[in-house]
Formats: C-alpha cells, structure tokens, sequence
C-alpha cells in the first residue's frame, strides 16, 4: 500500500454549485481513511462545457487557470469521470501549439484521478465499512468507462457496501443523453435516450440509481422526478460514506 | 449527388423517435449486432487489439493513396479491366451512362452500394430509360416504396413485415402474404427475372486490394456475385479511400468488416473480382470497369484532422451501438451516410453548415470508437467539426454558426478565470432561482435560452452554499 499522500480536491463546478453534499462525502470517505486534504478555494471548471460545444479558445482560459491553481498539488482527485478525461485527454488538444503550458498539462494530467479509480487503484481500498440497505443498480457514466476505461473499480467498492442489493441494468453502458448542451440543443432526442435509461433503471428495481458523475445523476434525476418516480440518484461517493 | 436533406435532422428525428415501430427495431438491432460485434472482436484469435494494427494499416494506406490507387489501377488493367478515376459524382454517373449506351444497356440489376446512393446512380440511369433493379432484399424493399435505406447494411430496418407485405401485394400484384420466408420466396422470384433479363450489373467494393489488382464484394445473399458475373457488364463503384495496399492486410480488414457489419467471423459470399472472364473461364461478364471515386474525398484527404476518416471501410458497426441513432434512425441524417460514421462524413462531404446538426447533435458518448474495427477516433472529430461551426473556418467554408452561444462563452471565459466573479455569477443565478419557485425542491420551469431542459425534466436547483463557500468555512 502507497504511504498516503496528501489529496487535493478537485471539485466538478455541478458539484460545487448544485451538489454539494457529494463533495462532502467524498471528504469524509478521505478523511475516514486517515488521507489529509487540501482544496484550492480558487478553482472553477475544467473547461469541458466550452470545449465540447468547439469554443476553444475560450476552454483554453479555464484550462490554463486550471493548471495553475492545480499544478503543485501531489495528487488531484474529482468525483467526475468527465472532467478527468478533459483534464488527461483534451488539455492536450487545447495545447498543441504550445510546448510549455502542453508539458505542464501533461506533468498535470498525470496526477489526476477520478475517486473510484483513486480509491481501487491507487489507495488498494475497496472496502470502506459502509453501509447502505437498499437496492441499488448502477450507470456507467460515458467518459469514465470509454474516456478513463474505469468500470470495475466502482462495481467493486458498491458490492462491498453491506446491506446493498446490487443489481445489474440492462445497458448499464449506454449513454443517458445529457452531453452537456446536448440536453437542451436537441432535447427532443436526449428526452428519448433518458426516458430509456430511466426505463432499464425502474426495470431493476432499484431504489437508488448511483453513478460517478453528477452531469449525468443530474438528467437522470430531472427525468426521474418528472414522471413523479421514488427512486433516488446517488453519488458513489455518497453510498461510499454511510 | 443525390437529393440531401440533412437541414431536417431535427424535425426527422422528432417523428422517429415517435415511431414505436422503429424504436424496437433499432433496439433490436443494437442489441444482437452491436453486443454481437463487441463478442466478436472478443474472441478474435489475435486479441481485440487487432482493431489497433487494423487502424494503423489503413493510417498507412491512405497517407500512401495516391500509389496504392495507382498500383491498384494498374494491376487492374493487367487483369483485363478497365479503371476511371471520376472527379466527382456526376463524372462517375456520365462514365456509367457511356458504358451502359456503348452496350445499348436496358436493364441493371445492382449490388448494394453506399456509394451508388451517394452519387444519385439509379435516377441518373433511370432518367437514361435504363430499368434499374436493386437485388438486396432491404434495398430491394426500399425501391419498391420509392424511400432512401436508413441503414448501411440493413437499409429496410424501419420496415416490418406487414409493411412488405402490404408493398408486395401492390407492388408486384400478388395476394398479401406476411410470413418472411414466404416473402422471401416471393422477393427470390422477382428478383431472378431480373438478374436473368439484365445487361449491366454494378456493385460498390468492400475492399479493394492494390498488390492483386481486385475488388472485393461480400454479402449473405449471394445477390452481388449474381449481379455482377450474370450480365455481360460489371461497373463497380468505389470510394477512392478503400483499398489497402496489400493482400494480408485485405484478408485481416475482411474479417473485421465483416465482424463489424453483421457480427459474422465471415460473410456468407464473398467474391474476389479483379477483371472481365477470361478466355477460358466459363462465368463472368466480359467488361469489367472500375469507377474510383473522389468527390469531396480528396478534401478530406489533404486535412491532418479528418485524414482518419478515410480509414473507414464502411461496415456501419458504429450505427449498431450508437444511443443517438437508436432514437433517431438513419433517415434523420439526410444523406446516404447515416449513424456516427455520417455525422462526420456528411457534412465533410456536403457542407459543414448545412449538416451542422449531424456534428453538434450527438452526445460524444464514445460507444461509435469502442466498436469500430479500426478504431476510428470519431469523437475527436466530431469535435473538430464542432470547432469549425464555433469559430468559423475559411479553409472549409465554414461560417461561425451561434453568436449568442459564443457571447455567452465569451462572457463564461472571463468569469472562469476568476473565483470572486464566479462566485458573485452563481450567486446572482441562485437569486433569480427563487423566481422559478421550485416545487418541491425541483425546479420545473428553466428560462430561455435553456428551457428547453424542462420541456421533459425537472432540474435540481443551485444549493444554498457552494461547497467550495462551505470548504472556506471549514467542514467537519
């Protein structure tokens, strides 16, 4: 086991300003492991939004503030698959043209990890003595299975969860039509891909749907609510720290 | 070219997605191909990674184009065949007017072929007073009710059997009937009229191969190697992009074409054609033409960023695990090229700003990359083409397409670079929240420009205390 080097959080801008508590829980499933935290008070966002709709010039601001509020933190972890593929994949995009902020995305990209994958790989940990007793199913979040290629390690720490029910979706890797703009650029179409994913949710039987970006809990959630459903959305995280 | 309508992705995609039919049938399909594909490649004696080699091949091939064409070419020639290198859509359909009129050609019996689609082929012969017949039974299926395939290899995927049925019975002046084998017995003989009466057959090519000189066509009917070595003519029509240079190399892209296409190990008919019948061969037509052909292709070609396009040998893999063309079917795309293989060849093929919602209307989920036998990078591009349509482009034509969008991230620029201004903007937006009086404790009404979100979903609204406000005050 790695001795336990000193995390900094790298909080997801939804996270931040919509979901809170899963920012949270994640301090607490860190702080139960005995791991010291620090949390730059002056970072924003990866830049992902304006990157993916083509702006950018525009990602490149929230990028280059991005490293410099990151770049001497040891190690970087973020509850959000997507934002540690924009910060590992993309940033070296933005930065083609520019060898001295693209080696100092790369030094960065190479210290940063999604919380599960943190926690399963780095850490060694799966079993965190929570407890949760529900049935609970879980969605791959897209640019955590494809982008990072994490699919197990969150799979792993949910069935260590004693008193968790933990029941396979059918087409647990498909997308839930958030994508970003998407959702409200072509809503019609991303109101039929969640009404799907809604539908392999509720044919679980599951109380609580988890996953390990709020993006997509978020769209999952809107749906959920709308058609007056029960079932809940969960941060792994959140599940990770009862 | 044929008649493009990619301005109606949205409203065409509305009315599919109403389609129950429809819905199933692509659900359907994504399940036993697009899982099956992924199985496929499992079990590959080589290893998955063989998609990874496949990739780097074609890499190869296409950054050699110009010598592989060439050699292909001539190879071709020694073999008997004629070649003709068409600039653009309509020189490839004025060569195979010619050849069909230089043999006072009447009927055609065609092979499937994207291309052919592409290019408007069978209007152009039909305007000719050329008979064309489609002899794959979707496309078949398609002709008869006079629409465009909404698949590239299963191009009657949004028809059930009660509509060919209904088709048949007022097309070919039969009693309804709706049992499949039956309705395929009924197709098989209607079809064998045609093959035997016709005087041209064309076909596309799957791949082609440079070291041999020869075009390969694969497909489980057995209806290509019947159009093409029947009549005494055979035109096949290629993209120039799809040939490798050496036979090894072939063999390995087939077999993962064929994985892709029909999560096959092998297609059930596979033809080798590399020239007319030679003397002492007793099947086979006796001219032979080759149409390679550009249009738009070579564009692609001279770009560092959608060079990999090239790379794809058309086995519509992509389309069999996409979320988005599940919901909206191939007929949204407006273009022979349909699913995450046309959200970026169409509008590269026919104008960046007029398929603009093929390149911005998708989620970039990835499913497409995992799932291609190459390994193409279509997100990357996709993103590519989303920066074009942000900024503009000369080199492409491309004109910005959303100014309020780019004020907006222009506005979003300034206040992400620093935290007081950012803080101050969430706080204002958590204000103007209260007016959207969340109803137990979800907003259901979002303003514009984003109200769309809530047209089918309520939105958690902005918390009361960011974190990042609550980490400054110390958490416990």
């Amino acid at each position: 086991m790695t001795s336990h080097k000193t995390v900094t959080l790298f909080i997801q801008c939804l996270v931040d300003t919509i979901y809170p508590e899963v920012a949270e829980a994640m301090v607490r499933v860190f702080r139960q492991l005995g791991i010291s935290l620090t949390c730059p008070t002056d970072q924003t966002c990866c830049g992902q939004p304006a990157f993916n709709s083509g702006y950018r010039r525009q990602a490149r601001f929230a990028a280059k503030h991005f490293i410099e509020v990151f770049e001497d933190s040891e190690i970087i972890v973020c509850p959000s698959g997507s934002c540690v593929n924009m910060v590992r994949h993309h940033y070296a995009e933005l930065f083609e043209n520019n060898s001295q902020w693209l080696r100092r995305a790369q030094d960065l990209a190479n210290r940063t990890y999604e919380f599960s994958e943190y926690l399963v790989d780095v850490l060694g940990v799966d079993e965190l003595g929570a407890r949760f007793e529900s049935r609970v199913t879980y969605h791959d979040s897209c640019h955590l299975l494809r982008g990072i290629g994490v699919r197990e390690q969150p799979r792993k720490l949910l069935h260590k969860v004693s008193g968790a029910d933990f029941i396979e979706m059918h087409d647990s890797d498909y997308c839930c039509g958030f994508g970003g703009s998407f959702a409200v650029k072509y809503s019609d179409i991303s109101n039929a891909m969640v009404t799907d994913k809604v539908k392999n949710i509720m044919d679980t039987g599951a109380d609580v749907v988890v996953s390990c970006d709020m993006g997509c809990l978020m769209n999952i959630q809107g749906k959920l609510s709308r058609i007056g459903s029960d079932i809940k959305v969960m941060h792994l995280a959140q599940i990770l720290a009862c | 070219m044929t008649k493009i309508t990619t301005e109606n992705y949205v409203a065409e995609a509305r009315k599919a997605i109403k389609n129950e039919v429809l819905q199933r049938a692509l659900a359907d399909l994504q399940n036993r191909f697009g899982r099956g594909t992924a199985e496929c490649y499992r079990r590959l004696p080589e290893g998955p990674d063989l998609r990874l080699r496949a990739h780097e091949i074609r890499m190869k091939d296409i950054e050699n184009l110009d010598v592989v064409l060439e050699t292909l070419a001539a190879n071709i020639r020694k073999n008997g065949g004629q070649v003709f290198f068409a600039k653009d859509g309509q020189a490839a359909v004025n060569y195979c007017r010619e050849v069909a009129h230089k043999h006072k050609v009447r009927r055609v019996v065609k092979g499937k072929s994207m291309v052919s689609e592409e290019i408007g082929l069978n209007d152009a012969l039909i305007d000719s007073g050329i008979d064309v017949s489609e002899t794959d039974l979707g496309e078949y299926i398609i002709q008869l009710a006079a629409e465009t395939p909404s698949h590239i290899i299963a191009p009657a995927i949004h028809k059930t059997r009660y509509d060919v049925g209904s088709l048949f019975a007022d097309k070919l002046d039969i009693p309804y009937e709706d049992d499949p084998p039956r309705l395929t017995r009924i197709a098989r003989k209607a079809l064998r009229e045609k093959f035997l009466a016709a005087d041209m057959g064309t076909s596309g090519c799957n791949i082609a191969c440079a070291e041999t000189g020869h075009i390969t066509t694969v497909s489980n009917e057995g209806n290509i190697r019947m159009s093409i070595t029947l009549p005494k003519v055979h035109i096949a029509i290629m993209g120039m992009e799809r040939v490798t240079a050496r036979l090894e190399d072939h063999d390995m892209l087939l077999r993962l074409l064929c994985r892709g296409a029909a999560a096959q190990n092998m297609a059930t008919y596979v033809s080798y054609i590399g020239g007319p019948r030679t003397a002492h061969q007793a099947d086979g037509p006796q001219e032979f033409h080759l149409v390679v052909l550009d249009n738009g292709r070579s564009r692609m070609l001279a770009d560092e960023e959608f060079r990999e396009m090239l790379c794809c040998i058309r086995c519509a893999a992509c389309l069999n695990v996409c979320p988005v063309y599940a919901k909206i079917g191939g007929h949204s795309y407006g273009f022979a090229y349909s699913g995450p293989v046309g959200a970026v060849v169409t509008p590269l093929l026919v104008g960046i700003n007029r398929a603009k919602d093929l390149c911005l209307g998708e989620t970039l989920c990835g499913a497409c990359q995992d799932i291609c036998p190459v390994n193409i990078n279509l997100p990357r591009m996709l993103l590519a083409l989303r920066t074009k349509l942000a900024e503009g482009d000369t080199a492409w034509g491309v004109t910005a397409v959303n100014r309020k969008e780019k004020f907006l991230f222009q506005a979003w620029s300034w206040i992400i670079r620093n935290r007081g201004l950012y803080d101050v903007a969430v706080k204002l937006a958590a204000m103007g929240q209260k007016l959207l009086i969340p109803k137990g404790g979800m907003i259901r009404r979002l303003p514009p420009p984003v109200h769309a979100w809530t047209k089918e979903r309520d939105i958690r609204p902005l918390a009361a205390e960011s974190f990042i406000s609550r980490w400054k005050k110390g958490i416990k």
